[in-house]
């Protein structure tokens, strides 16, 4: 990430000094939590803790164990060359798949915040978005017969329409009534959670032979075709979200609906006055957010766990905030950031089993990465940075807004 | 107590916001630092404040050297600021923001609020500053809010006041007053900053005044000097106050508002029955004190108020609960009161604000599909003609001056083929060069058969636009005047007097 920090700067382009900037201290956050994170690991780690009284072997083993926490941690989410000589080439990339398959969900979901940001609403949402779409994709998935191709079409775009108006019926309570959108979808997610927890109580939900929360498999007619065999679990749902960021940007960038969702966002007084209709942006963003969001959960159960589960949506709706705030609202940024963090997600389950580093450390990383791009004034110190621009993306608003 | 300036030199960047600044105020002066805007003023005054460190130069209190890394600093070597906007708690009391900072305790760390009312009566009953203590700022009129901000400054023993704009937010009636209140200060020594563009209220208060342009003082002056010679010098080049204008040409009714009325939410009424018509190569400017309704008409017009009764037509087509979108597209341009709120989109390019009402339609746009190349091309052309200094086109609408963001807003409005121009205060907090365009373009808007609607608190400004002067006043119009009508009677009409009140006498 922090090679982004090299892009060009220019005096006389205002606008693109202040993206570098932003790029350069969402850059810098990681690195910063990175840091502390080995600082964690090394005083988590006995055989650092040990050498208090000396300090020079404090520093030196604790540098150690940091060290190899994040070899393992890297070994874990890219490469690992002892999985290779086990099992050849493409075994040797499983860690890779394993970043990839984490990542699929979570840059579709982080699209989905991200895409919110831009139109100034904070969808906290994703979690009861990704579930609808679950349902929606695994429905179609498991009880509908049709032919191979047709069939993951039509689970996809049940997916995206469960996600989408789930996410638009916020946004509807919001332009129609006033509704802070953050209220009303944190309150949706557990209404999703728990709809979801009955459901799969039904008759129709239940697989055979099984008393556990999980729906009957989907036919393979319905699934994500795998992209490097059957030995590793990578599969085309990455390419699909990949496309959605492109379709993101594109939206943004390229159509009157994306110029109308950044004006209410950038500054809704300015849009009403100029004839943009604000509340229909805030129906119409939403519904293309739940949208995004339910295509990860479609790719959830449609390619990584090929069934419908209680715990399908995991903590993905939270992470994608996390996400979309690194990616600091761009398509471009929130890939980044789904891969550094699906990197991480993956990675992180390596190193506890290599070097016993709890797998927590990752998310204490997580959030301080959170925590570091929330206060970008620390961040900036910490590096000696002068303070730049407004940032383009407001990350924190009032009740009221 | 005296202040001196010397050599003070501020940079930002590539830009010299202050270029090696010599300045000198007396005890008992009021200095009026006078320039455009983005000369440097206020950037000057927060180096005084401490809000900025200079980059050379000193600062001399009473001739002695004085290192201020601070507003702390500042205030302890009583200097005192009001800023433009107002630096007070709104849903605190006038005692409790007063106190603010430097809080009268009594045992166990409890306010005593009694000491401070007592010291507010003593301090605002000497310089004829008049301040409830326990109101609370935000119930207050903007004009008391200030005299908060300067009452606060005396408590903390300010011996220099600065005053950073004072008047842009105040009413003609309150900026009367103000310059009352600070001929009473420096008449009891206080030192006093004035930093304005206007000129009228530097002649009228000042004893001593400084002219800045660029970042660099260009001159002094006494308030004896001309207007003209005033403005040139800020300036830097002639410049007419007064617009040239031919006689009104009107020919047919564009704009025809019958019995119309505003409310607002909770049911009170803005706009009271309101009636008047504007035919085309007419400008019908509307006069009154800020907050009688001329604001919400103006909205009103466009479908920015939501609950509207009567009629709007515009060229015969009606537009009473019309949506914004579609009175636009009936042919008015809208010029709103406040451009950084309601006219920009600070974060967007300059390109992008000018097709903010027009992005969804050809050439711009087909269908879904925007077309940025053509959106860009466009805006050098408009850029050019209303000649807003900038970067270029990819710059951010923020980035401007004032009067650059006024012009980017008509340069977006005028350039559609629209019947009616409809601007709300359109030269408010605008320098003297800026005016002189705008006025010049909405002139030019009317001899070629537009109708326009303006509605200004500056008295100058509609005497000097208007083709017809219609007054408000709580609300309604109380009458429509012929642009010949003096002052005095346009002051009483401002203040709801009109000749059929008994025992008032218009001349």
């Amino acid at each position: 990430m922090s090679t982004d920090a090299k892009i060009e700067t220019s005096p006389d382009q205002p606008r693109h000094r202040d993206s570098s900037r932003v790029v350069l201290v969402s850059g810098l956050s990681v690195v910063l939590a990175m840091f502390v994170g080995g600082i964690l690991i090394a005083l988590s780690d006995p055989d650092v803790t040990r050498h208090l009284s000396h300090p020079l072997t404090f520093v030196k083993d604790g540098f150690a164990s940091a060290a190899k926490a994040y070899y393992a941690l890297f070994q874990g989410a890219i490469f690992d060359s002892s999985m290779m000589q086990a099992g050849g080439v493409v075994r040797g990339f499983n860690p890779l798949s394993e970043t990839i398959v984490a990542t699929t969900p979570l840059l579709c979901a982080g699209l989905a915040v991200a895409l919110a940001f831009r139109a100034g609403l904070f969808n906290i949402g994703a979690q009861g978005q990704i579930i609808f779409g679950a349902i929606s994709a695994s429905s179609v998935g498991f009880m509908l017969q049709l032919p191979f191709g047709i069939h993951l079409i039509v689970a996809i775009a049940a997916g995206i329409i469960g996600g989408a108006l789930y996410g638009g019926f916020a946004g509807f309570l919001k332009a129609r009534f006033g509704a802070h959108e953050v209220i009303v979808t944190i309150m949706l997610n557990y209404v999703a959670l728990n709809f979801l927890g009955w459901l799969l109580s039904t008759r129709p939900y239940l697989r055979h032979g099984r008393n556990d929360p999980i729906s009957p498999p989907i036919h393979s007619s319905a699934a994500f075709p795998l992209l490097a065999g059957s030995s590793l679990r990578v599969n085309s749902g990455i390419l699909v979200a990949l496309a959605a960021a492109v379709f993101v940007g594109w939206l943004l960038n390229r159509t009157t609906l994306g110029f109308k969702f950044r004006a209410v966002g950038a500054n809704s007084s300015a849009a009403r006055t100029a004839g943009i209709s604000v509340p229909r942006a805030y129906i119409g963003v939403m519904l293309i957010s739940g949208g995004l969001a339910g295509l990860g959960g479609a790719t959830q159960v449609l390619g990584t766990e090929r069934s419908l589960t209680g715990g399908v949506a995991a903590s993905l709706g939270f992470d994608a905030i996390t996400v979309a705030l690194l990616g600091r609202g761009s398509p471009l940024g929130t890939v980044l950031a789904a891969l550094l963090f699906g990197g991480l997600r993956a990675g992180g389950l390596a190193m506890q089993a290599k070097t016993g580093t709890p797998l927590d450390i990752v998310l204490v990383i997580q959030a301080l990465v959170v925590l570091f791009i929330a206060a970008p004034a620390l961040v900036r110190s910490v590096f000696r940075l002068r303070a730049g621009g407004a940032s383009t993306l407001s990350l924190s608003k009032g009740w009221n807004g | 107590m005296s202040l001196e300036l010397r050599g003070i030199t501020k940079r930002f960047g590539p830009l010299i916001a202050n270029d090696s600044i010599n300045l000198k105020v007396e005890a008992g002066e009021i200095h009026a630092l006078l320039g455009e805007n983005g000369a440097g003023k206020s950037t000057l005054m927060n180096v005084v404040y401490g809000l900025l460190q200079p980059d050379s130069g000193e600062i001399l209190i009473d001739g002695k050297p004085l290192k201020i890394t601070g507003p702390s600093d500042a205030l302890a070597a009583g200097i005192g600021m009001v800023h433009q906007h107002f630096m007070l708690v709104n849903v605190f009391s006038v005692a409790e923001n007063i106190m603010l900072g430097n809080e009268h305790v009594r045992g166990f760390g409890f306010l005593d609020l009694d000491s401070a009312r007592d010291e507010i009566r003593r301090v605002s009953t000497e310089y004829g500053l008049d301040v409830d203590p326990d109101a609370i700022i935000e119930e207050l009129p903007v004009g008391i809010q200030q005299r908060v901000e300067i009452l606060r400054a005396l408590i903390h023993n300010a011996k220099v006041l600065i005053l950073d704009e004072p008047t842009a937010v105040l009413t003609p009636q309150e900026t009367d007053e103000l310059l009352t209140i600070m001929r009473n200060l420096s008449s009891s020594g206080t030192a006093i900053v004035f930093i304005t563009h206007k000129l009228r209220e530097v002649q009228e208060a000042a004893d001593r005044i400084t002219v800045i342009r660029l970042g660099k003082v260009v001159g002094e002056a006494l308030p004896s000097a001309t207007q003209e010679e005033l403005a040139t010098m800020m300036v830097g080049r002639p410049v007419s106050l007064t617009v040239d204008k031919e006689p009104a040409k009107p020919n047919k009714i564009i704009l025809a508002v019958e019995h119309l009325t505003v409310r607002d939410a909770t049911g009170r009424t803005l706009v009271s029955d309101v009636t008047f018509e504007i035919r085309g190569g007419e400008i019908l400017a509307i006069a009154g004190v800020q907050g009688n309704g001329q604001s919400e008409l103006a909205e009103a017009l466009i479908g920015l108020q939501e609950f509207v009764h009567g009629s709007i037509k515009v060229d015969g087509q009606e537009l009473v609960g019309a949506s914004v979108h579609k009175s636009l597209a009936a042919g008015i341009a809208y010029v709103p009161e406040s451009r950084e709120i309601d006219g920009l989109v600070g974060s967007f390019s300059l390109a992008e604000n000018l097709v903010l009402d027009l992005h969804d339609l050809p050439p711009y746009a087909s269908g879904i599909l925007m077309f940025p190349k053509k959106v860009k091309e466009d805006a050098v052309l408009r850029i050019a003609e209303f000649d807003v200094r900038t970067t270029g086109v990819d710059a951010t609408a923020s980035s401007l001056s004032g009067g650059n963001k006024q012009k980017l807003v008509l340069a977006r409005e005028l350039s559609r083929p629209v019947k009616l121009v409809v601007a709300s205060q359109p030269t408010r907090g605008l320098d003297v060069g800026s005016i002189e365009f705008v006025h010049k373009r909405i002139i030019s808007e009317r001899d070629s058969g537009r109708a326009v609607f303006i509605s200004s608190t500056e008295l100058d400004e509609v005497l000097e636009l208007a083709d017809r002067i219609a007054v408000m006043y709580r609300g309604k119009i109380i009458a429509i005047v012929p642009p010949d009508t003096s002052r005095a009677q346009l002051g009483l009409l401002m203040a709801g007097i009109t000749d059929s009140t008994p025992g008032t006498q218009a001349s």
